[in-house]
């Protein structure tokens, strides 16, 4: 069976992101399909295909539609394209090779929920990307496809607007976001009401992730049961893995959700540089309790990973091969949890550096007997004790990497150094030619 | 707090053209979302976020020079303090020091002469350490004066900063 490739299918075409060349290959058709369609019959679709979160949280993207009241009005779509989890870079490349396609997604999205306007947030540091989004919003406009009237053809208005971030991690995180968006800084907000209850302007939002609402035209034009069919259990479709650290072929790869591990690593990504061994994965995105090379064996869906410890994440795989120091690596993960705390909540503003300095501390070889378990002690006091997930997010590679590599953490104590010293990085530190769904960078 | 009337009134009236537009995405009754591209808009003419910059800000959007100064010291693509001609910001997060993002940062600190958050004394680049920007698999990544810069060698890093002037 040839794979099915729904996300990545277009890039690499001359001009992929054009609204002609997206047009001539059928784009906007399941739009036009869905406008026929009693939208609350999209909504099932969308939940028979099994779609989860691409974002990180990996919900179910039909139900999370469900949960917005009835009676209230306006409602507004928010497309999370913050993309800022270390590790992940998949979201940026919808952008930039098919925007259309994330654009007739939200189209479909707002038809099947009653929704007139729509902001897409982008981190600030993609400024290409944002460019790119308006443009396409601009081109979709002048074609009529957005504004006053559907694809010129439903009485059913719809503004899409790019709203650009100006750096900041938390962003991500739904609620943070919102405050964002209203022109506030990025502090998350005490959940319940969730946001498709009380969300943008006190009013029922859906935010998606830009990766979740890129598979809705596929969807409808194929039928959820297609895209559920090309998932296992309670997971659907494809999904964009993205790879870096020490393979041959770093990249971004689509592969069913449920794709082995230590398939897309050793073959996929044609194995580790100089033939060394996988020494650890981040599976998605720093914050993902690390995997050792023993343990990367597994599917990569959502329920899967979560069997194994870990999580799915947002998709971003960082590999790590055998002459990387995990202190140092450690000691770089919390010092990015450290400078992104929002400092909204104390265990987290004041942990975070705490734990980086310890880290660091062990690293450089001044740590002392018991600094391994204050270290541990620290992350479970910062877990579970914050308004958002960032505090979990923190301390779970901590507890992690304490828990997979307490020898090496234990070395450098007793022998007052750094083992790896020089190459602590890694042995590899030289950029490699990598592959964006399909194409050669 | 510095009085917005005190700035230039032509970069005020191009602040204001430049604002007018953006302000149509956003719902009459929440101008404050465009808080974020409004300092933007601010920090481009301007150079920096300084307190009557941001006092512009609020006084367009209605609301309080607090809630301008709130966003612009927490994001950190804002600059409340001058810095060079040119701003380079380095990524140090795991992915790209995996692939040597620490070294090229390292030698270029050393070549510029200057500490991370440095300025050159000839004031023409700042240059910083950032967290991940999205470009992992692309490792290591820079951005120059905000716009993205991938696959770095510490060659082709020395060649694009030498080029700015």
């Amino acid at each position: 069976m040839s794979e099915t490739l729904i996300l990545t299918a277009r890039w690499g075409k001359k001009d992929s992101h054009a609204l002609a060349s997206y047009r001539a290959d059928g784009g906007y058709q399941a739009l036009e399909k869905a406008l026929g369609m009693n939208p609350s019959a999209i909504v099932d679709e969308v939940k028979a295909s099994n779609l989860r979160g691409r974002g990180g949280a990996g919900f179910a993207c039909g139900l999370k539609w469900t949960f917005l009241p009835k009676d209230v009005r306006p409602r507004y779509l928010t497309v999370n394209a913050d993309e800022s989890e270390p590790g992940t870079c998949k979201d940026r490349y919808i952008i930039e090779h098919d925007p259309h396609m994330l654009l007739e997604g939200i189209a479909i999205a707002c038809f099947a929920n009653d929704i007139h306007l729509a902001y897409i947030y982008i981190r600030g540091e993609f400024a290409k990307q944002a460019r790119m989004l308006e443009a396409a919003i601009e081109e979709a406009r002048e074609a009529g496809i957005l504004g006053p009237r559907l694809l010129g053809k439903v009485d059913f208005p719809l503004d899409v607007h790019v709203h650009r971030g100006a750096g900041a991690y938390i962003c991500g995180e739904e609620s943070a976001l919102l405050e964002s968006l209203e022109g506030k800084k990025g502090y998350p907000r005490l959940k319940p009401p969730f946001p498709a209850v009380v969300g943008l302007y006190g009013k029922p939002t859906i935010i998606n992730n830009v990766e979740t609402i890129a598979n809705l035209p596929w969807i409808v034009a194929h039928g959820g049961a297609a895209f559920a069919g090309l998932g296992v259990g309670k997971s659907g479709g494809t999904r964009l893995f993205c790879v870096s650290g020490h393979v041959n072929r770093p990249g971004v790869y689509e592969k069913p959700v449920h794709y082995n591990m230590k398939k897309l690593i050793m073959e996929d990504c044609g194995g580790i540089v100089g033939g060394r061994q996988v020494k650890a994965v981040i599976p998605g995105g720093s914050s993902a309790p690390v995997l050792t090379g023993d343990e990367i064996d597994v599917s990569m869906e959502f329920d899967a990973l979560k069997a194994a410890g870990t999580m799915a994440g947002s998709g971003g795989l960082i590999v790590m091969d055998e002459s990387t120091c995990m202190v140092r690596a450690l000691s770089r993960i919390a010092k990015f949890y450290a400078e992104e705390s929002c400092g909204q909540c104390t265990p987290c503003r004041e942990g975070t550096p705490w734990m980086e300095g310890l880290v660091e501390k062990i690293e450089h070889g001044h740590g002392v007997p018991g600094d391994v378990d204050k270290l541990a002690d620290l992350a479970d006091h910062i877990g579970g004790q914050t308004i958002c997930a960032l505090g979990d997010a923190a301390a779970m590679p901590v507890q992690s990497f304490v828990k997979k590599f307490r020898a090496e953490f234990e070395r450098h104590v007793s022998e007052r150094r750094c083992p790896f010293g020089e190459t602590a990085w890694g042995k590899t530190q030289e950029t490699r030619e990598a592959y964006v769904g399909g194409i050669r960078y | 707090m510095g009085s917005w009337q005190d700035l230039p009134a032509d970069s005020v009236a191009k602040f204001d053209h430049e604002l007018a537009p953006v302000l149509k995405r956003y719902p009459e009754d929440r101008l404050a979302s465009a808080m974020i591209p409004a300092l933007r808009i601010g920090q481009e003419i301007f150079g920096h976020l300084t307190p009557p910059v941001m006092a512009l800000a609020a006084d367009r959007l209605g609301v309080s020079p607090a809630r301008a100064e709130e966003v612009a010291t927490f994001y950190v693509m804002f600059n409340t303090r001058p810095v060079g001609r040119h701003v380079v910001e380095i990524c140090t997060n795991v992915s790209c020091c995996l692939t040597g993002g620490d070294r090229i940062f390292e030698e270029l600190k050393r070549k510029l002469g200057v500490g991370n958050g440095g300025t050159t004394a000839d004031k023409r680049i700042t240059l910083r350490e950032v967290e991940c920007l999205g470009a992992c698999s692309t490792a290591p990544a820079m951005l120059v004066d905000e716009e993205m810069e991938e696959r770095l060698t510490l060659e082709k890093v020395e060649k694009i900063v030498g080029s700015l002037s």
